[in-house]
């Protein structure tokens, strides 16, 4: 049998002792595109992070391709949020989409030539080059997106995973963006955070829906069950193509 | 202007404060950017826990600051590491910790009558020779590490998750990056004494970010900039007969405030961009 690209088992995740993630089990098999959505706060960057190695987990174990993921430095590209960056931090473009390389100059961390040709082959692709000597902080949020998913690519990595890429860019990115993932995934498996789960259900092969635990649908269809589940409240949900076009009964919400 | 540095202690006091530009405007861009400004004012203070101790025990008051300096250094990283959150309320208390112990050792060493002054507000017209090379070794070192961790340190101060993600290995670069300030820190208190470190650490990577484009330029624009207020600041010492390390750092202040009023004048002309 072969190496699932992500196998997580009955990990759990505190916060000051507050749980984040409870006995969480997931299976992401090599190029899976799978959607994880869930309400804020239900762990999906927290997740992600566990996934990148970024954070451990309180219990439970992580495996990228059957490596530790601090061994599997090279094997991801991670898109984060927007939110946090630093934006007034004095670094370039180019110099951004170099930094996916790191994981694979060894241990004098030196940019090679080939480095900075995939560099400049990606900035091409998310329409970027052009830009290539502009502080990230002179770039709107949508360039600044293209940027951090171009720095992903230069990892040439074999799993990408995105937090909510779409969150500050309009939609003609996003759908473009939704493409160039379907192109990626022929060959790479790309799990993405997201709440339009309802655009996305063109392009996903399975969902999993979190809440501090995981429930998880092999194919790309929401049920009910899940979605209630998940955000322990029926939720609207408007679907195209594959997933059931469907619309639950409004109601009086309150956070749990 | 020749005149004022043609005496041997005008020439070794522009020498320190050339050498002590060096590394202090390559670590002030890395303290800047990975906002730990308050961490280095901590370590600083700390420092003076040090110097009191040294005292005590009768060895050199630089050697106990820079034992003591790096001892704190690697406590606060660790904490920093370790919780982020927490950092800050551990930062405070080592800080005024350290200024107490060393106050108190001062007042347990039999008739020594320290002049804390020169701690607190720097000394560089006194600076000796063996000073002067220690401050040449600190910056060769901090040249070396800096250049050869310059992409970790870049990916570590952009985005330090990501780095993380690429395999760099943060909390070794961290301690790294504590144990240098620690030493330009140090330094630092010999020019302009620890009260007023902060402000020599801060303010020329705080000028320079605005028109610089990449972490290495801001780094040259610091230590030119710090050559800039040295090189003014003991000219008006001299000349005014004023206290150095505090002209220094009037120096620097009014170019701190001539640089955003630069910025705030060219947002109101619509030019920033």
């Amino acid at each position: 049998m072969p190496l699932s690209a992500i196998e997580i088992d009955n990990v759990s995740f505190f916060y000051n002792s507050h749980p984040v993630l409870t006995n969480v089990n997931l299976r992401v098999e090599e190029k899976d595109f799978m959607a994880i959505m869930g309400p804020n706060g239900s762990g999906k960057t927290t997740l992600l992070k566990i996934i990148l190695g970024v954070l451990n987990p309180a219990r439970g174990s992580v495996r990228i391709f059957g490596k530790a993921p601090i061994e599997a430095a090279g094997l991801l590209g991670y898109v984060p949020q927007d939110t946090w960056l630093n934006k007034g931090f004095p670094i370039s473009v180019q110099d951004v989409a170099l930094m996916g390389r790191l994981g694979r100059t060894g241990r004098g961390r030196r940019y090679t030539s080939g480095d900075r040709d995939l560099a400049r082959k990606v900035l091409e692709k998310v329409g970027m080059w052009d830009y290539r000597d502009r502080p990230i902080g002179k770039l709107s949020g949508g360039q600044r997106q293209r940027v951090l998913i171009a720095r992903a690519l230069t990892v040439e990595p074999k799993i990408l995973l995105l937090d909510e890429p779409t969150a500050s860019v309009d939609q003609q990115f996003q759908t473009d963006l939704y493409g160039l993932l379907k192109e990626l995934n022929a060959t790479i498996t790309v799990v993405i955070v997201s709440h339009d789960v309802s655009v996305l259900s063109d392009y996903i092969n399975s969902v999993a829906c979190l809440n501090r635990t995981l429930y998880h649908h092999e194919s790309g269809e929401l049920t009910e069950e899940m979605l209630t589940a998940a955000y322990q409240c029926p939720v609207d949900l408007i679907a195209h193509g594959r997933v059931p076009h469907r619309v639950l009964r409004r109601h009086d919400h309150r956070d749990p | 202007m020749i005149e004022a540095f043609q005496s041997e202690f005008m020439r070794n006091a522009l020498l320190a404060g050339l050498l002590a530009g060096v590394a202090c405007g390559i670590i002030g861009t890395l303290v800047v950017v990975n906002r730990i400004v308050f961490i280095a004012g901590g370590i600083a203070h700390a420092a003076y826990g040090g110097i009191g101790l040294a005292i005590f025990l009768g060895i050199p008051p630089l050697a106990g600051a820079v034992g003591f300096a790096l001892t704190v250094s690697v406590i606060m990283s660790a904490v920093t590491l370790k919780n982020k959150q927490r950092a800050d309320t551990v930062v405070g208390v080592l800080w005024a910790v350290g200024m107490a112990l060393g106050i108190i050792m001062i007042d347990l060493s039999p008739g020594y009558n320290v002049d804390l002054m020169s701690y607190l507000f720097g000394s560089i017209l006194a600076v000796p020779r063996t000073d002067i090379v220690m401050m040449a070794l600190v910056d060769v070192g901090v040249l070396v590490i800096v250049g050869v961790l310059y992409n970790s340190f870049l990916a570590m101060s952009f985005d330090e998750e990501f780095a993380m993600a690429m395999g760099v290995r943060i909390g070794m670069l961290y301690y790294i990056l504590m144990g240098m300030i620690a030493l330009s820190v140090i330094m630092l208190i010999r020019i302009v004494g620890l009260v007023l470190v902060i402000a020599l650490l801060s303010i020329p990577p705080f000028i320079a970010e605005k028109f610089c484009g990449s972490l290495k330029a801001m780094m040259a624009a610091s230590v030119f900039l710090n050559f800039v207020f040295a090189t003014a600041g003991l000219w008006f010492s001299y000349t005014y007969n004023l206290t150095a390390g505090a002209t220094i750092i009037m120096i620097a202040a009014a170019f701190f405030f001539a640089s955003v009023a630069c910025e705030k004048a060219l947002e109101h002309l619509g030019g920033g961009d």
